[in-house]
């Protein structure tokens, strides 16, 4: 039998986030520990990687019969969709932890919990992003709010348990409505010859009502929009954005949040395609509309965290965008996009974190004048704050043109409107650059110190890869390619023909 | 004909770009020998330009060097490579933005000696050379865009270099962010491109453009046209070039005046497939150039700070540009050919009155300086030199240029000549204006003021760009310009004159009025006293000039205020409306903080029991359907 690499890869945070928890407290020994496991997780996952055939669908399948009388199994494997995001989680687990040493020094509970929370979360999105089973799939989604409750509300700001209290209530909502419609799948592939199966290529293959396919959809869609989160259901992430830890929040929105627009494509899309091709032009009008207010409401906002909360908002906009234009382009450019703005949030995310570290204020109008006393800090987060509005060179460009480009061909108007959001994107970040970094030195900004070693350290990767990806996309691209190809013959949709025919070797 | 394929050409961007790289992240440790290394691969980029011109002059039957470095996106039938592309039209930009750009390089030297951050500003100089190059060498439009935007950075950081100051901060966001709408119009473009040709390349446009309906052509060429208005500071889009003169001197004379803000017109001119489908978008090319060289001339005029008069100035030498790229095949030649002769006298000026600063404490009012001939010998001489030139001297580089242009102008169309006739007396006035307020009239200097020549490490590049503003008009020597360009752009026809005019006698009517512009200022600033402060009682035109046509109070108005009320009406309604909506159950618990933390604790246990209620409940369901 060959080794089962993925649950391995699942399981050793996990495991590793009890041994943290064990180890004495008031020391530094737990944070080196959780840094140490989640670099072997690291480079385990790149071994995987490195395995992974481009062409070859799932990948380091198992699958074991779980719960027989649901039809439940123990099911994973990973696509090109969930390789990304398998590695984009195992990327930021030991970034965010290196970035997040001290922030849990004075938190509510102990060190300890702090990172063996964050280790068991990374080990339950993996299995989130791996699972083929739509029940196992439920239940760890479900799982994970657990980890990130306790980490927003036991470490962070002030009002970190309304905060964690919102979130909880928004996501078991959004989790009910996906229960009812996981029963609802059970009934209907109960019905068939083979029996109850929850296994995803079973349900691809079960045959619905288109009624009931519609009202299976909306539940799983709901689930994930809250979670992606759009609007007008967002409104519980600016809250819990502010009040988390910086690190918190990266795994909370570059790794958590992608579940759902990575759920839109892999259940909703797979499992009701004819439902996600009826339900497009509503989605398409919803996303194009948290495009634009999101970053409407970023460029209102004084408090620096609420700020990248609402930029998020914009930026899954796009995602769920390019995943319902249902083309290639509009495709592969969301999987990208979901890769792309993890780093990216994720970089904005810790740097303002030091910065707010250091002044102990989280309102823009409290800086001022940083770039003299931290031109390092300074500069880095000039470069996040690029990526986040998308320059050509960084590598969200690539993704967001590829939405826009592959919405162009779908709906103009929709395009049109979306390539708002480029201007805006300029305004908040450089107003937000402004009113911090630049202008006269204040006295409260005059002896802030710059980046120490640790802190460079930890973001240095993430802009290395913004960078590295801007100029050279393929090999991202070429993992996402097939995956979303599968996806779009599922779908029945194909890329429209240019209207001209242009002479091939002009191309 | 077929491309000549040749490795090395990826030098000319990747010299600047890593010796950017180094010094951006090299840091503190490369301070002491930045400048030189920046000067250094500016230079080095020059040569290799120069190389590849050479190879290009050499091999008659070679349209271009071309180069393929590597597939940079490609999903489904979108694909876009990394080529670089040396034809006639890039190389003549290679060697203007890597010329010019290597002067100001070394004039920077000198004039920036005593800046803490003088490494980062040459690191700055690099990444924009290196964009700028990216600009024009791409061969696929969406490679333009990575040069474009990346020109977009480099002109905000450097507009923005004195951080400190809010003004210049301001002024760097606000460039930035009007080239974004502008860029707006790029980006849709290539949207356009892809889902008519399925590419974005210039040679897969060009085989597709003649069987586009007159619509997309249109469109095509309106949305370039959009993106070609933010670079290069033409109405509606001009807003920011003015303020951009927060940046120091040598960045306003290489990205504000010679290379960047003519990339609008590169576009234009490299585009012409586009616009030959089109005479709609060509019109308005026409049309958005004639604006503004009179806006930009006439603001020109009324303006005391030497650098935005000739900011002013720019913007209106670059409507010529962009009317004769709009005219088409007839005068492409001709809009390069002014590009080329005002990159020369416009940054020779330009750095001039950078030398002129220099010596004045950093005064920028021209109404402080007077009579700086005789302290400024070589600054005056060199300054002079692209004055006759601008003004349009007889045998002057900008006499060539520009009568070209006119001449054009008037064979297109009688309104369209006569309105880039009397640009050339508002210029002649402008630019004698400035002449006689800096280096003429009486002393009004500051009591502090004592000003010097500057150093030979400035006026050397002063020198070669003199006798480049003076010599420019020999690439018009036997139609020099126009047979080197008509591989790309075509041939140029020729057309009649109206009014029976002869192309000397269009000669000496633009002579005439342009000594009568002279002559007005002559008589308005030099018979009079000028006085040291700006007069109040002027009339309604010259408010409206000295406050740019109130371009920034119309932005305010029907743009910034409006804005400003619907993201404070979305907070609001973020906050109360959908928060409180969507979140009924939520905002119960906003109460007081104990109730919080009550709910808090006794949430976990509930969020348990849900947990378990919701399997039990999935157990339930299963067990009904089984048993049904």
């Amino acid at each position: 039998m060959s080794v089962p690499w993925l649950t391995i890869l699942g399981a050793a945070p996990l495991l590793g986030a009890v041994l943290v928890m064990l180890l004495p407290r008031r020391s530094e020994l737990p944070k080196q520990a959780a840094f140490a496991i989640s670099l072997a997780v690291l480079g385990l996952s790149i071994a995987l990687a490195v395995e992974y055939d481009v062409d070859g669908g799932f990948q380091f399948v198992e699958n074991y019969s779980w719960i027989e009388a649901f039809g439940a199994h123990y099911a994973v494997g990973l696509d090109g969709l969930g390789l990304a995001l398998v590695l984009l989680t195992t990327i930021l687990t030991p970034v965010v932890i290196l970035a997040s040493w001290n922030d849990a020094d004075d938190g509510r509970w102990s060190t300890n919990s702090f990172f063996a929370w964050m280790l068991g979360l990374e080990g339950l999105a993996i299995g989130v992003f791996a699972a083929t089973d739509v029940f196992l799939f439920y239940v760890l989604f479900e799982a994970t709010l657990i980890p990130i409750y306790f980490l927003i509300g036991g470490f962070g700001g002030a009002r970190r348990s309304y905060a964690s209290v919102k979130f909880l209530l928004f996501s078991l909502f959004g989790g009910l409505l996906m229960l009812a419609s996981v029963v609802g799948l059970y009934v209907v592939s109960a019905d068939s010859a083979s029996g109850p199966s929850y296994l995803l290529e079973d349900l691809m293959a079960a045959d619905m009502s288109q009624n009931t396919e519609r009202l299976l959809f909306l539940g799983f869609f709901i689930a994930f929009a809250i979670k992606a989160p759009m609007w007008p259901v967002h409104t519980w992430l600016p809250d819990a954005a502010s009040e988390a830890t910086p690190g918190t929040s990266v795994l909370l929105v570059s790794v958590l949040d992608k579940i759902g627009t990575f759920g839109m494509m892999r259940f909703c899309l797979g499992i009701f395609p004819e439902a996600s091709q009826w339900a497009t032009p509503v989605v398409i009008a919803l996303a194009v509309f948290s495009v634009l207010y999101g970053a409407v409401l970023a460029i209102g906002q004084n408090d620096i965290r609420r700020l990248i909360a609402y930029t998020s908002v914009s930026h899954f906009g796009f995602i769920v965008l390019g995943i319902f234009v249902m083309n290639s382009q509009g495709q592969a450019g969301a999987a990208l996009y979901m890769f792309n703005h993890g780093l990216s949030t994720a970089a904005l995310f810790l740097i303002t974190g030091f910065l707010i570290t250091r002044r102990g204020s989280k309102m823009i109008s409290d800086f001022g004048g940083v770039e003299k006393s931290a031109p390092v800090l300074a500069g880095v987060f000039l470069v996040a704050g690029l990526s986040s509005l998308s320059l050509p060179g960084l590598s969200p460009f690539v993704s967001e043109f590829l939405v826009l480009a592959g919405t162009f061909t779908e709906s103009i108007t929709a395009a049109v409107i979306a390539t708002l959001g480029i201007v805006l994107a300029a305004l908040y970040i450089l107003l937000m650059y402004q009113r911090t970094m630049t202008g006269p030195v204040r006295e409260s900004t005059r002896n802030l110190p710059d980046l120490g070693g640790r802190e460079i350290a930890a973001v240095a990767p993430l802009l290395a890869l913004i960078v590295g990806l801007g100029f050279y996309p393929k090999p991202a691209l070429d993992i996402i390619n097939p995956t979303v190809d599968t996806l779009l013959e599922r779908v029945g949709a194909r890329d429209p023909e240019p209207t001209v025919a242009v002479r091939e070797e002009a191309k | 004909m077929e491309n000549n394929a040749v490795d090395w050409l990826y030098l000319i961007i990747a010299i600047p770009a890593a010796s950017a790289a180094l010094l951006l992240i090299g840091g503190k440790a490369t301070d002491a020998w930045g400048h030189l290394l920046g000067t250094a691969a500016s230079l080095a980029s020059f040569a290799v330009g120069v190389l590849a011109f050479v190879e290009l002059r050499d091999s008659a039957d070679t349209p271009s060097l071309h180069q393929e470095l590597f597939s940079w996106i490609q999903v489904g039938g979108f694909d876009v490579s990394f080529g670089l592309l040396f034809d006639r039209l890039s190389g003549l930009f290679v060697l203007l933005i890597t010329g010019v750009g290597s002067l100001i390089h070394i004039y920077s030297i000198g004039y920036m000696a005593h800046d803490e951050r003088r490494r980062r500003f040459f690191a700055q100089l690099n990444l924009f050379i290196a964009a700028m190059l990216m600009l024009v060498l791409a061969d696929d439009y969406l490679t333009v865009f990575l040069g474009w935007e990346g020109v977009g950075l480099a002109s905000y950081l450097l507009i923005g270099f004195f951080q400190q100051r809010t003004s210049a901060a301001v002024a760097a966001k606000k460039a930035f962010v009007v080239n974004r709408v502008g860029d707006m119009g790029m980006a849709l473009s290539i949207m356009l491109m892809f889902a008519t040709f399925g590419t974005s390349s210039f040679a897969g446009v060009e085989s597709g453009m003649e069987e586009v309906s007159a619509g997309t052509a249109t469109a095509l060429g309106l949305l370039l046209l959009l993106g070609a208005c933010g670079k290069s500071a033409q109405v509606p889009l001009q807003s920011w070039l003015l303020d951009a003169m927060e940046g120091p001197t040598p960045v306003s004379a290489l990205i504000h005046a010679a290379t960047m803000v003519t990339a609008g017109v590169y576009l234009v001119v490299r585009s012409d497939f586009v616009y030959e489908q089109s005479q709609v978008a060509q019109a308005a090319v026409v049309i958005v150039g004639l604006v503004t060289l009179l806006w930009g001339a006439i603001i020109g005029c009324a303006k005391d700070d030497i650098k935005k008069g000739l900011a002013g100035s720019t913007m209106s030498q670059i409507g010529y540009m962009m009317l004769a790229a709009g005219i088409g095949p007839a005068a492409y030649s001709f809009a390069i050919f002014h590009l080329l002769t005002h990159g020369f006298f416009k940054a020779n000026m330009f750095l001039g009155a950078g030398s002129v600063m220099h010596a004045m404490n950093d005064e920028v009012d021209m109404r402080r300086y007077g009579a700086l001939r005789a302290v400024m010998p070589i600054t005056f001489v060199t300054f002079a030199c692209g004055y006759l030139a601008i003004i349009g001297f007889p045998g002057f580089s900008g006499f060539w240029s520009k009568d070209k242009i006119i001449e054009a102008a008037f064979a297109e169309n009688l309104v369209v000549g006569l309105g880039a006739l009397l640009g050339a007396s508002i210029t002649a006035f402008y630019m004698t204006r400035m002449m006689i307020m800096t280096f003429i009239s009486d002393k009004r200097w500051a009591k502090e003021a004592h000003p010097h020549e500057s150093s030979l490490v400035m006026t050397l590049p002063l020198m070669v760009l003199a006798v480049a503003s003076v010599f420019g008009g020999v690439l018009l020597l036997n139609d020099w310009i126009g047979t080197w360009l008509e591989p790309v752009v075509g041939e140029g026809e020729h057309h009649e004159l109206p009014l029976g005019l002869t192309e000397l006698g269009l000669t000496i009517v633009v002579a005439v009025v342009v000594l009568i512009g002279v002559g007005v200022a002559v008589r308005l600033y030099r018979r009079d006293k000028i006085p040291a402060v700006a007069p109040g009682d002027v009339s309604s035109l010259t408010t409206a000039a000295r406050r740019d046509f109130y371009g920034d109070a119309f932005n305010e108005v029907a743009l910034m205020r409006p804005g400003q009320s619907l993201t404070r009406g979305l907070v609001t309604f973020d906050d109360r409306g959908v928060d409180g909506a969507v979140n009924g159950l939520a905002a119960v618990v906003g109460g007081s903080s104990g109730r919080i933390r009550r709910w808090q604790t006794g949430f976990v246990r509930s969020y348990a029991l849900s947990m378990l209620g919701g399997s039990a409940l999935v157990v339930l369901a299963l067990l009904a359907v089984k048993l049904a």
